[in-house]
């Protein structure tokens, strides 16, 4: 027998034509092509999606908490990145 | 034989098909080693019991008699079902599983692509319906039947003896009778000449790749289209009509 788990993939769903890839989850799959199999068995049975991708979790490489700070705070007091002083038009959804 | 009737036995029949597998598959549930392959399974069965309603469904119509899908699926003794002796074989190991849906799908996806252009438009608009979810079944377990065969030795002798042991039921799929004329003469349904051809040419390509062999020609089983079936279907009728025959008439 073997015991040893199947290697962990993320998954990202785009819900429609014209949004962007989320993250919906992880699965287990012993290569990519089952990988793919298993998300849309898993995540899209209830029709959530029109395009899946799959990236193994060990291929992401992720920021480190320890480095929150640094990373992240010296954008906190910068408001004047923000597009805030413009009105959205009436009518645009997924901005 | 009539043109209507044997246009009824034959939705009868894929509905057949599709109940058994779906009951058959059903067992599975919540006996698979992997979550994500348990969920595939169950969505899978889901995809077989949604078929076999709508061509009960339209049995009951075409019959006139007042029968409902659930009069078809619960009501019916076990020669009155007219499966193919396939489908009702048990599931066995996991590679007995695969290269029976391997084998059948192969099959029934040919079967639904014919009937997609079918005179008799209820059946070509469930056909189209059923055979988008039928070729995503086959891609599924075809990748698994690949695997395994060309997977370990252990895998790889299980699997082959898995097609040995099934290979005798693939006979009775191509096996035209006077229903299966009827419809191919009277509805342009489909040849199972030339589904066979195809079927052969399609089953040795999987098969190749994961370096399986296919058996030699050799006699095949057969009678399940005919109600004649093996000593299976017994149990699981028994099983998935026990609670309409116990509670006559139970509903959710």
């Amino acid at each position: 027998m073997n015991d040893k788990e199947w290697p962990l993939y993320e998954v990202f769903i785009r819900s429609k034509s014209g949004l962007s890839h989320r993250h919906a989850g992880s699965i287990h799959a012993a290569d990519d092509q089952m990988a793919l199999d298993h998300a849309r068995d898993t995540y899209t049975r209830r029709t959530e999606g029109v395009s899946i991708w799959v990236v193994r979790s060990s291929q992401i490489v992720a920021s480190d908490p320890a480095e929150t700070s640094a990373f992240f705070e010296p954008a906190e007091d910068k408001i004047y990145r923000h597009p805030t002083f413009y009105d959205i038009p009436d009518g645009v959804e997924n901005l | 034989m009539k043109k209507e009737e044997a246009l009824l036995a034959y939705v009868l029949r894929l509905g057949d098909n599709a109940l058994i597998l779906a009951q058959r598959m059903v067992e599975l549930v919540a006996a698979y080693p992997e979550l994500e392959e348990e969920l595939a399974n169950a969505n899978f069965a889901l995809d077989y019991l949604g078929q076999a309603r709508m061509f009960y469904s339209y049995a009951g119509e075409l019959e006139g008699a007042g029968r409902s899908e659930d009069d078809f699926a619960f009501l019916r003794e076990e020669r009155e079902y007219r499966n193919f002796l396939l489908i009702e074989q048990p599931n066995g190991h996991f590679g007995d599983t695969i290269t029976k849906l391997v084998l059948f799908e192969s099959f029934y996806l040919l079967q639904l692509e014919a009937l997609t252009k079918f005179s008799d438009t209820r059946v070509a608009e469930i056909a189209a319906r059923a055979e988008k979810e039928i070729r995503y079944h086959l891609r599924h377990n075809a990748q698994w039947l690949i695997r395994l065969g060309d997977g370990t030795e252990k895998s790889h002798n299980r699997v082959q003896a898995s097609i040995d042991n099934l290979w005798r039921y693939t006979g009775e799929l191509f096996a035209a009778d006077e229903i299966d004329n009827a419809i191919q003469s009277e509805y342009d349904g489909p040849s199972l000449d030339s589904i066979q051809k195809t079927w052969r040419d399609n089953v040795a390509a999987i098969f190749a790749e994961a370096k399986l062999v296919l058996p030699e020609d050799q006699w095949m089983d057969s009678g399940g289209k005919q109600g004649r079936h093996s000593e299976h279907l017994g149990y699981i009728i028994a099983e998935m009509q026990y609670l309409q025959r116990t509670h006559p008439g139970a509903t959710w």
